[in-house]
This record gives structure tokens, sequence and C-alpha cells, in this order.
């Protein structure tokens, strides 16, 4: 689906659009355990990546990464700007033009490892790695879009709801983070679903 | 250009922390160390912006080097990407410390005005008295 530029440009702005559509959602979770900005954040990057919308779909599959990490970097503000940015311009560094299976594995899996070392984390912090890491996991066993990709996601993002934070503004609440999801788990699960969503919907 | 004085960038979520900061550096240390602030979000709310703290290790670039004082988790995380996007030749002249921003920016400064490399205005200002 990702080889040409119209189906390129309509996966980003269903993305893009997603995050504006649950900007409200994020936030709600953020101000239940971190600062609060996070839906604002994510939608304030959302719209710079839709801005740009053009000059991506010109662009291959990693160059047009690249330049979303980095649009994410520059405008999203907050931690999460950083950590999505270097999870996007990873990818872009380490996907081929035409990537196949194994290469989109090892880029996930690479993209992963750099948002740990960015983080300074590890999964099971109640963080956005709590999603990432199983949705490698779940690609590795079945890699392609699935609704099986869409509900181990769900079910990780849900599985922060007990967690304890140990990074990010978060864990200066130490226990009283317990009971909520983490917005940073919320906001990749819902990329992740949105992404497969429309590469299987494309695939039929 | 061996007189280059380390340069000090503060980054706040705040912007008048930011700033205050930065005037009580200029009052206790004064003019001769290159000083740059920064604080806010893109849109001006609350947070920090890795275009605005690369604006700011421009400013107060010297071939000393830049000290980097910030409050919170996001400030550093975007300060570390600000400082991977500079060019091979500065990014190992650029420290973040590991120290509370005001008290911290003012003992770094005060080390840098004295002509300190790098390396001993960092470890000062993280055990917050003068070498």
């Amino acid at each position: 689906m990702l080889e040409d530029g119209e189906s390129r440009r309509r996966l980003i702005e269903t993305v893009a659009q997603a995050v504006i559509d649950h900007a409200e959602e994020l936030t709600a979770l953020d101000q239940a355990i971190g600062d609060g900005d996070h839906g604002v954040n994510m939608k304030r990057g959302a719209e710079a990546v839709l801005a740009d919308l053009d000059s991506l779909a010109e662009k291959s599959l990693p160059e047009a990464l690249k330049s979303i990490g980095m649009a994410l970097v520059m405008k999203v503000g907050g931690a999460s700007g950083p950590l999505y940015g270097t999870f996007f311009m990873t990818l872009g560094k380490s996907l081929p033009e035409t990537p196949a299976t194994a290469d989109t594995l090892a880029a996930f899996e690479e993209a992963l490892e750099a948002v740990m070392a960015r983080g300074k984390s590890h999964p099971g912090q109640k963080t956005m790695l709590d999603v990432l890491a199983p949705a490698l996991e779940t690609l590795k066993a079945e890699p392609k879009a699935s609704p099986g990709l869409c509900a181990a996601v769900a079910e990780a993002a849900k599985a922060t709801i007990p967690m304890r934070a140990e990074r990010g503004r978060a864990s200066f609440l130490g226990e009283r983070s317990i009971g909520h999801m983490d917005p940073g788990a919320r906001s990749s699960a819902l990329m992740i679903d949105t992404v497969s969503k429309a590469l299987e919907a494309s695939a039929k | 250009m061996s007189e280059d004085k380390v340069g000090i960038v503060i980054v706040s979520h705040s912007p008048e922390v930011a700033r205050g900061t930065a005037d009580m550096v200029r009052q206790m240390v004064g003019d001769e160390v290159p000083l740059a602030w920064c604080g806010g979000d893109p849109d001006g709310g609350l947070g920090t912006s890795v275009e605005t703290i690369l604006g700011a290790i421009d400013q107060a670039w010297t071939n000393a080097g830049v000290a980097i004082l910030v409050d919170l988790g996001g400030a550093e995380t975007n300060s570390e990407m600000a400082v991977e996007m500079q060019p091979d030749e500065r990014r190992g002249r650029i420290a973040i410390c590991n120290a509370p921003i005001v008290e911290g920016a003012v003992i770094a400064a005060t080390e840098a005005s004295g002509g300190a490399p790098l390396e001993v205005v960092r470890r000062t200002a993280e055990e917050l008295s003068p070498a």
C-alpha cells in the first residue's frame, strides 16, 4: 500500500487526523497523572504534519518518516516531541525504500531501542514503551496489520492502568499514578491501531 | 580564541522562570559570560521547545562550549535532542548539568566567568560549590 505517494499521503492524513480527534481524551489522561498537555502537544504535532502533507507525499517512505519525526521534534514540545520524533526518525533511517517484512521488523526494533535510549527507560515503567514493546512482539509472531495487533496494543495500553509510573512527570505521583492509563501508551496504541486498520482496509 | 568563556543556557518550562534565573545570573555574576535563556512550548504555553533551545545554544555559543541548565524532565529530553542536532564539532562541547536550575546557573556562570573549562563548570554546578 505504501509504494505510491497517494496512499502514503492518505495514511499520514488518517493517522494525524486520529491524533487530532483524540486530543481531548489524551489531555484528560494526562491531567490525571501528568501535566495535562499531551493532547494539545500531540495535536500541534499532527497539525504540523498535515500542513506538510503535499511535500511528505512526494518523498520516499524513509524520507517522509524522517520529516515527520523532525516535525514532531520541533513542534510537539514536552518530552513526547523528542520521543515520538526519535521513533519516526529512526524508522526512516532504518527502512529501505521498499521494505520487506524483515526490514520492517528490524526498523521497528531499532526505533524502539532509540526511544528507550532517549527516554532512559524500559518497558514496565508506565510509558509508551509498554505499548511499543508488546506491539513489536506481536508483529514478530504475525508480521502484518491485523485485528490481533489492534487488540494487543489496546490490551497493552490498558495494562498500564495498574502500573506505577517510574519515568516522566507521572513518576512524581508515586503510588497515586496507579489506576490511570498512561497517556503516552494510549497515544501509541491509537496510532498503531489506526495504521493497522488503514493498511488492512487497503489490502482488501 | 583562548579567552572564550563557557556560555550558559537556561531552559525552563516557564519563560518567567528562565528569564528570572537569567536576571539573577546577570546581577550576581555580571555580563562577561555569554548567557541565553528559553522557556515555553511552541504555542507560548508552559513547556520546552527544541527549536528555541537550538536558538539559545547559538546565542550563547563560544569555542569554550556551553553549559545547559534545565528544570524538569521534558526540558532535559528536549535539550538532549537539541544537542544531538548540533554539528559534530560542537556536540562534544555542550554539557547538560544535573543541577537545580537557579542555583546551578548562578554557580556555573560564576565558574565560567573565571575562565574555567566546560568540565569544571559542569562539575561545580553539579556539586553546587565553587571548585
